[in-house]
């Protein structure tokens, strides 16, 4: 028999129940609520008069609709009404259901996917769910995590489970080292580039290879987020020495004795070697350059030297009309060079890229420099409170300021623009958020996905460049 | 939940792949804290002239005449004809709400993106996966045809034409099963609460790491 992947595993380790065409029954160790795929979850619990399951199993924060700037009366004085609702809706459900919540002015508040590994809410080998699909994330600690609907939130309330059938398997290799100022957002977007916003589409997909053996477990966050991006719910990455060095210490995490027993049990959490994987995808990561998106779907990107494609090149005609749209709604034209793009608004935060590692290097390439008078807003929105207060600590906020961005409360912001944060019609982003949608940071907005770094170096341009001749 | 009956409905094209969630149902309209009420922001961006805000009286903004929503041949449809990828993005059940709001019960597409697929059962709302070429047709038939209407008999598992073909499709049993019984997953998983119990007692003697909070 051959041996089992990863994603085998935790799932073998979760299974309540097998029916027989598939389904199964799947325990949840633990959920993550936000504001706004929670409320109706809860109100079904009200009108089914159920309880939750396990209580302690939750945690909740407030991200996608709280204000970025500086709110003296609390989430009381929220100017946009429904915004204001869903903050307060979510205070009550959690205190009428005795769940912990992280509010606005807690430090320990943030985005929920930044918040669930800093807690150490997030452990190797959990089953981890929240009603956002970005929790592919916390599979960066070798936890089986994914997105999901509001009625599986409220399922997962009451009963601790989720009903599921099992994906296949998809291994995504790189190998070999990333050239300086690659960083792991070009990496997976580099990926997705290469397999499509369907390629892992059914599967859970795991990262694996020489790359996210070196890459700092943040970075694997970053690669984990954007599984979905790549059409798959679960991303993974296995145990190693500095996932375990990761968790140590956390406020959830194990202590003592318990803490001895978990490492050992999550040495095991790796694929073995002869598992085998219904898909393999191998990129050299030695050739990845630089990434910048053009288009309106995340798979329409490039090597920052680059030139935008032509429709009319492009046999596959469901293919040329969605490169036309796209062209359409981002204003530009077939055959210009990324680097001519305009760079009118920068936007550093997100889920993506917003924790203390995406802060160092960005800060690292805006130190001593400002940013060119064509960008008319720079924002830098740190993840999590923690996060925010380490930068300060560093002095981080300080090189932002002084390069003329607008050092941010944490929050999702712009990344969505569901609070006050929004890219305005035709103005173009460099954005280190995962989607580029149309209208994803504001209606009309164009948005160009890219690292932290490569943000910054726009932002001083004031269009793209290649970061590597500004480090 | 209500029970799926065999129904037959107008048909509405939605001839663009990848339709994801952000287009199915805008963003500012994620804020409500209720189930019901997003139908008439469904595709709002496509279907009307200006930006919708949650509190506009939609009945007076401005229509896009040639959204395909808009023509008078389609209204009153209730099944849904899309291209591949249909509803990717974000997770948002606003997505299968509103379209169900909408009076969507039925969408058919060569392919969907894996939680749209999920949350649309559990709204009540059959996501048929047919091949590309049969849904080709599918396209061309209902543009040729004003008042093209298809019935579909869950129970069976067919779509029958007007000319009384049928076209067989798959469907998950369970699925199927609670779909056609308007049954409520929790209900059904607390069938089995002894068996989480259990679970979660041998869980906690050889995890106890996870229950130490
Ligand atoms: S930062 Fe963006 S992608 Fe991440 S949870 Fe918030 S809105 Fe979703």
């Amino acid at each position: 028999m051959s041996g089992k992947t990863l994603y085998d595993k935790l799932w073998d380790d979760h299974v309540v129940r097998q029916e027989e065409d598939g389904t199964a029954l799947i325990y949840i160790d633990r959920q993550l609520l936000h504001e706004v795929t929670s409320p109706q979850a809860f109100e079904g619990l009200r009108l089914a008069h159920r309880k939750p399951w396990r209580v302690e199993a939750n945690l909740a924060t407030c991200d996608h609709n709280v204000p970025t700037t500086e709110l003296k009366g609390g989430v009381d004085t929220i100017e946009d009404p429904v915004s204001r609702i869903q903050v307060q809706t979510l205070g009550m459900n959690t205190k009428e259901f005795g769940i912990t919540e992280f509010g606005m002015g807690d430090p320990r508040q943030g985005i929920v996917h930044v918040v669930g590994p800093e807690e150490g809410m997030t452990l190797p080998g959990t089953t981890l769910v929240c009603g956002d699909s970005h929790t592919a994330t916390h599979g960066a600690l070798g936890a089986l995590a994914h997105g999901i609907g509001t009625s599986e939130v409220e399922h997962v309330l009451a009963t601790q489970c989720l009903i599921q059938k099992k994906m296949k398997n998809m291994l995504v290799k790189v190998d070999g080292q990333l050239k300086p100022g690659v960083t792991p957002k070009d990496v997976i977007l580099a990926i997705i580039g290469k397999i499509g916003t369907a390629g892992g589409t059914g599967y859970a997909m795991e990262f694996g290879g020489q790359v996210f053996r070196d890459m700092s477990i943040e970075g694997r966050m970053t690669v984990c987020n954007m599984a979905i991006e790549g059409g798959a719910r679960v991303g993974l990455v296995g145990v190693d020495e500095k996932t375990i060095e990761y968790v140590k210490g956390r406020p959830y995490a194990p202590k003592g004795e318990l803490w001895d027993q978990a490492v050992e049990a999550w040495k095991e959490l790796r694929s073995d070697d002869d598992a085998v994987f219904d898909k393999v995808i191998e990129i050299d990561g030695s050739e990845i350059q630089p990434q910048v998106s053009w288009g309106t779907s995340p798979e329409m990107v490039l090597d920052v030297d680059g030139i935008i494609p032509d429709p009319d090149q492009e046999s596959d005609p469901v293919k040329a009309t969605s490169i036309r749209n796209a062209l359409k709604y981002m204003g530009l034209e077939a055959g210009t060079a990324i680097k001519d793009i305009p760079v009118e608004y920068v936007f550093i935060g997100s889920c993506t890229n917003s924790r203390i590692e995406d802060l160092r290097a960005a800060a690292n390439v805006l130190k001593g420099k400002k940013i060119s008078d064509k960008v008319e807003l720079a924002i830098a929105v740190p993840g999590s409170g923690l996060v925010k207060q380490q930068a300060e600590a560093e002095g981080l906020d300080k090189i932002f300021v002084e390069a003329g961005f607008e050092w941010r409360n944490p929050g999702c912001s712009m990344c969505l623009a569901m609070n006050a944060d929004r890219l305005p019609s035709g103005k173009h982003c460099a954005s280190t958020s995962n989607r580029n949608f149309e209208g994803r940071q504001g209606a009309g907005g164009r948005t160009h996905l890219v690292s932290p770094e490569m943000a910054a170096a726009a932002a001083v341009a004031g269009h793209f460049v290649d970061v590597r001749d500004y480090l | 939940m209500d029970k799926f009956v065999k129904m037959t409905a107008i048909v509405a094209p939605m001839d663009r792949a990848n339709v994801d969630t952000d287009a199915i149902i805008p963003k500012q309209f994620l804020k409500s804290i209720k189930r019901t009420g997003f139908g008439p922001n469904l595709f709002d961006e496509w279907r009307y002239e200006d930006v919708g805000q949650p509190d506009a009286d939609n009945s007076k903004r401005p229509l896009r005449k040639d959204f395909v929503l808009n023509q008078p041949r389609y209204q009153g449809a209730k099944i849904l004809l899309a291209r591949e990828n249909f509803g990717c993005g974000s997770s948002r059940e606003h997505a299968p709400w509103a379209l169900k709001d909408y009076g969507f019960d039925v969408i058919i597409a060569p392919s969907f993106a894996d939680i749209f697929f999920n949350n649309s059962f559990k709204n009540g709302i059959l996501p048929i996966i047919l091949d590309e070429k049969v849904v080709d047709e599918l396209f061309n038939e209902t543009f040729a045809n004003e008042g093209y209407q298809l019935t579909i008999d869950l129970a069976e598992q067919k779509i029958i034409k007007p000319n009384g073909d049928a076209i067989e499709f798959d469907v998950d049993s369970f699925r199927k099963h609670c779909l056609l019984n308007g049954l409520d997953d929790i209900g059904l998983t607390l069938q089995h609460s002894e068996e989480i119990k259990a679970y979660e007692e041998n869980r906690k003697a050889t995890k106890p790491w996870l229950y130490a909070n």
